[in-house]
Formats: C-alpha cells, sequence, structure tokens
C-alpha cells in the first residue's frame, strides 16, 4: 500500500465512480460558469453599446477607444484579476469586471463595424421617409447590422467560457475549480470533466447563437461571418 | 493608496532585480518558454495552413480551428497533463501549443487563400510552376496574414505563460502564485504589472517585426490583418 496517489493508468483516465459521486459539485459548477460567462456578457454588452455608438456618431473617438479596448485585452488574465484585487478584494465584483472587460474590445468592434457596413443607400432611404435618427438606428441600421454584431457577441462567449476557470485561481472559475480539485489530488478525473464541459459550453452557446441570429436576420440567412 | 506605495517599494527593491528568484530571470525564463512554444507551434503550423490554402484541400478543418482553440482551456490542460507526465516543462509546452497552433493554422491557410486569382494566374502565366508560384508569389503576398497569426498566437502565449508558475515553474507567473498564497499583495500586483507590460511589449516588438518582413507593396493588408489578429484573447 502507498501513501500517495496511486500512478495514473490509462484505462484510469476517467474514474466514473467519482463522477456519479460528484454530479452535485459538477452541476453547481457549471451553473456558475453559466452565469458568470452570462453576466460578463450582459455587462460588456451594456457598455459596449454606447461606446460604438459614439464611436459612430464622433469617428475620431474610435482609434482611441480601439486602442484603449486593445491595451486592456492584452494584459493577461490573470494579472488583471489579481490587479483588481486590491479595491474589489476575492469578490465575484473582480471576477466579473475583468471579464467584462475583456468581452469589450471583441464587442466594440464588432458593433461599429456592423453599423458602418450598412448601405449608405438604405440611410438615406431611411431619412427621406422621414425616419429620426434614433427611429432610423433601431429601426434600420441595428437590425442590418446584427449579423456583425452577433458574430462579435459569439467569438466573445466563446473567449469568456475560456476565461471563467482562470478566475478559480482568485477562488471563482466554474468548471475551472474541477482543475484546482484535480491538482490537489493528483487525480486527472475531474480536470477532464472539466476541460470536456467547458468545451461543450462553448459549442452550444455557439450553436445556440447563430441559431438566434438566422432567427432574428431570416433575410440574411448564412451571410454572417 | 499605501498598495500602490507598496508596489513601487516592492519593484524597485534592487533585491529584486538580482538573483535566481530575480525580475531579470524570471523575465527570461518568461521569455523561454513563450519561444520555444511559439517556434514550435510555427513550426507544426505553418507548413499545414499553406498546404491546406495552396492546396484548398481541408479548408473547412483550417477555418474552424481557430473557434475549436477558443474552447479549449490553457489552465485545464497544463494541469491535465502535469497529473498525466509530472513535474516538467512539457505540460507547459503541450498546453502553450495546442494555444498558439490554431490562429497560425488559420490565418496563413486566409492569407494564401486570399491571394488574387489575377495574381496567381499572373504567375503561371509567366511560366511559373506550383512550387515557384507558392514561394515566389503567394507566400509573399500573404506576408501580413501569416505574421498576425504568429503575433496573436505568440502574444496569448505570453499572456498565458503565466500559468506555468502553477505547475511549480519558474516565469513572471511565480509572482502572481507565490504572492497570493503568501497573501503578499505587493508581490502580485507588482508581478501583474510586469506581465502586463511584457505582453505589451510583446505585441509591440512583433509588430515591428512585421513591417520589416513584409514587403511595402502588400503593407495595406497589414492593417486589415492587425485588426483582425485583435479578436484572439490568450487565457
Amino acid at each position: 500500500m502507498t501513501d500517495g496517489p496511486t500512478p495514473v493508468l490509462a484505462a484510469e483516465l476517467i474514474r466514473w465512480s467519482w463522477v456519479g459521486r460528484h454530479l452535485d459539485d459538477i452541476r453547481d459548477n457549471l451553473v456558475q460558469h453559466v452565469e458568470l460567462t452570462g453576466l460578463a456578457l450582459l455587462f460588456g454588452l451594456l457598455l459596449a453599446f454606447p461606446l460604438a455608438l459614439a464611436a459612430v456618431q464622433w469617428p475620431r473617438l474610435y482609434g482611441p477607444i480601439l486602442g484603449f479596448t486593445g491595451v486592456l485585452f492584452t494584459i493577461p488574465s490573470l494579472a488583471l484579476f489579481i490587479l483588481l484585487i486590491p479595491f474589489t478584494g476575492l469578490q465575484i465584483q473582480t471576477a466579473l469586471i475583468g471579464l467584462t472587460i475583456y468581452t469589450l474590445l471583441i464587442l466594440v468592434r464588432n458593433i461599429v463595424e456592423g453599423l458602418r457596413g450598412v448601405d449608405n443607400d438604405v440611410r438615406e432611404a431611411a431619412e427621406a421617409m422621414g425616419f429620426t435618427r434614433a427611429r432610423q438606428l433601431f429601426q434600420v441600421e441595428l437590425p442590418l447590422a446584427l449579423p456583425v454584431i452577433i458574430a462579435g457577441v459569439r467569438i466573445a462567449t466563446v473567449t469568456t467560457i475560456g476565461l471563467v476557470t482562470v478566475t478559480a485561481l482568485i477562488g471563482w472559475g466554474g468548471l475551472g475549480q474541477l482543475f484546482i480539485e484535480g491538482f490537489t489530488l493528483n487525480f486527472s478525473t475531474p480536470i477532464i470533466i472539466g476541460i470536456v464541459l467547458s468545451a461543450l459550453l462553448a459549442f452550444t452557446a455557439d450553436l445556440l447563437l447563430v441559431g438566434l441570429q438566422n432567427r432574428l436576420t431570416p433575410w440574411a440567412r448564412s451571410s454572417g461571418r | 493608496m499605501t498598495v500602490i506605495n507598496e508596489v513601487f517599494t516592492w519593484l524597485t527593491d534592487p533585491a529584486q532585480w538580482s538573483g535566481p528568484d530575480g525580475i531579470p530571470v524570471r523575465t527570461l525564463q518568461h521569455l523561454y518558454y513563450s519561444l520555444l512554444a511559439t517556434a514550435i507551434a510555427a513550426a507544426i503550423a505553418l507548413p499545414i495552413g499553406v498546404f491546406i490554402g495552396h492546396t484548398g484541400r481541408g479548408a473547412l478543418f483550417a477555418v474552424n480551428l481557430t473557434n475549436l482553440g477558443r474552447a479549449i482551456p490553457s489552465l485545464g490542460i497544463i494541469i491535465l497533463m502535469f497529473t498525466l507526465v509530472g513535474f516538467g516543462i512539457v505540460p507547459v509546452l503541450v498546453a502553450l501549443i495546442a494555444l498558439a497552433v490554431p490562429p497560425i493554422v488559420t490565418n496563413s491557410y486566409i492569407g494564401i487563400r486570399s491571394v488574387d486569382r489575377d495574381v496567381r494566374e499572373a504567375a503561371e502565366g509567366m511560366g511559373m510552376r506550383g512550387r515557384q508560384v507558392l514561394w515566389q508569389v503567394e507566400l509573399p503576398v500573404a506576408m501580413p496574414l501569416i505574421m498576425a497569426g504568429i503575433r496573436t498566437s505568440a502574444v496569448q502565449v505570453v499572456a498565458t505563460a503565466t500559468l506555468a508558475a502553477f505547475v511549480g515553474l519558474g516565469g513572471l507567473g511565480r509572482y502572481l502564485i507565490d504572492g497570493l498564497s503568501q497573501r503578499d499583495l505587493a508581490q502580485v500586483v507588482g508581478g501583474a504589472i510586469l506581465v502586463a507590460v511584457l505582453s505589451l511589449l510583446t505585441e509591440l516588438v512583433l509588430g515591428r517585426v512585421q513591417a520589416l518582413v513584409v514587403s511595402p507593396g502588400v503593407a495595406g493588408r497589414a492593417a486589415d490583418a492587425a485588426v483582425r489578429a485583435k479578436v484572439e484573447k490568450a487565457a
């Protein structure tokens, strides 16, 4: 008998009995993963829309906005989460603020490119029909920009799902907690479950967003990026 | 704010700048993991991407690889490999290479594929053979996108090499991981600043390299490529 962990055998990469006993924990981790991703995207969109509209309205702002969000985007995620700790502690806000910041570059860029891609003739037609600026934006430009915007939301979603796992190092992490657990126990089962579930979550979310786009823009089916 | 003072003291303490735990050594370790991983990834990915772009075979694979890559959590791969093969550079290299390969494959594929058909036909009309077309026409024209892929990957790798410290290796991530476990905020924040700076420097330096290796005639493609390169995010 040994005290240490048994050596991992190929047949033992996954011990299903462990999975069976920890279904509740795994479900809780999955739920937290979805919550963190969903909230980060929600806040990301709430911030990105005004920034993007400002960039479309005053094109001179676009360069600085892209540059600033680009610099934020380049900061390694663990470093950013940790840099936030002095301000927000090991709270969920730390994870959320970090994740939200990373969605901004992708979302702002795609919203602006989507709105700019709207044909000028369409814009003029709307104007000629007497649409106010706000009505033009909400009823003409945003719907036409939707494929590009949703393409951005898809990238942001899949990226965020991957980044959530890193927040395990500051006490959150959703499925990333399974990595830490596997590391502590020197046991591959939770790690593999975590990797597979987070990859599946990313694919599922991506498929759902493609479906959403097809429903929202029936005139542009399969023409989105 | 006292935190800022502490961090400043930590960063400017001469003791931090010498010895095996010093910032210069940690930075070199960090760059060593990153360079090795990026070089191996490029050696694997470039031939694949260029082959697919040149022949058109496997296009669907090349396009979707980057999306697939985004969905794989690097921290999970590092820890999984660590439990399988034990302490060493291998777990970290595997995760970093897995991270770096997809953008290089996808970008070099798109770069070669998007070479104007007329340009390719002109080369063939001048009597160039398949291989000559590839080396003398397609690759130079595709260079902005190929470089953008390498740049994207390299920046992601530098950022993610931080996680190497979690499985006992060196690099700048040590300050983050050790600082977190010792509850030494100055060290944690100081380390985080160093990683962020290194990552931004990588982006800037590779931008310069790109400007050097890209023929001025196709530099316009570089602007698009730079924007595209931004949509990737490292863990």
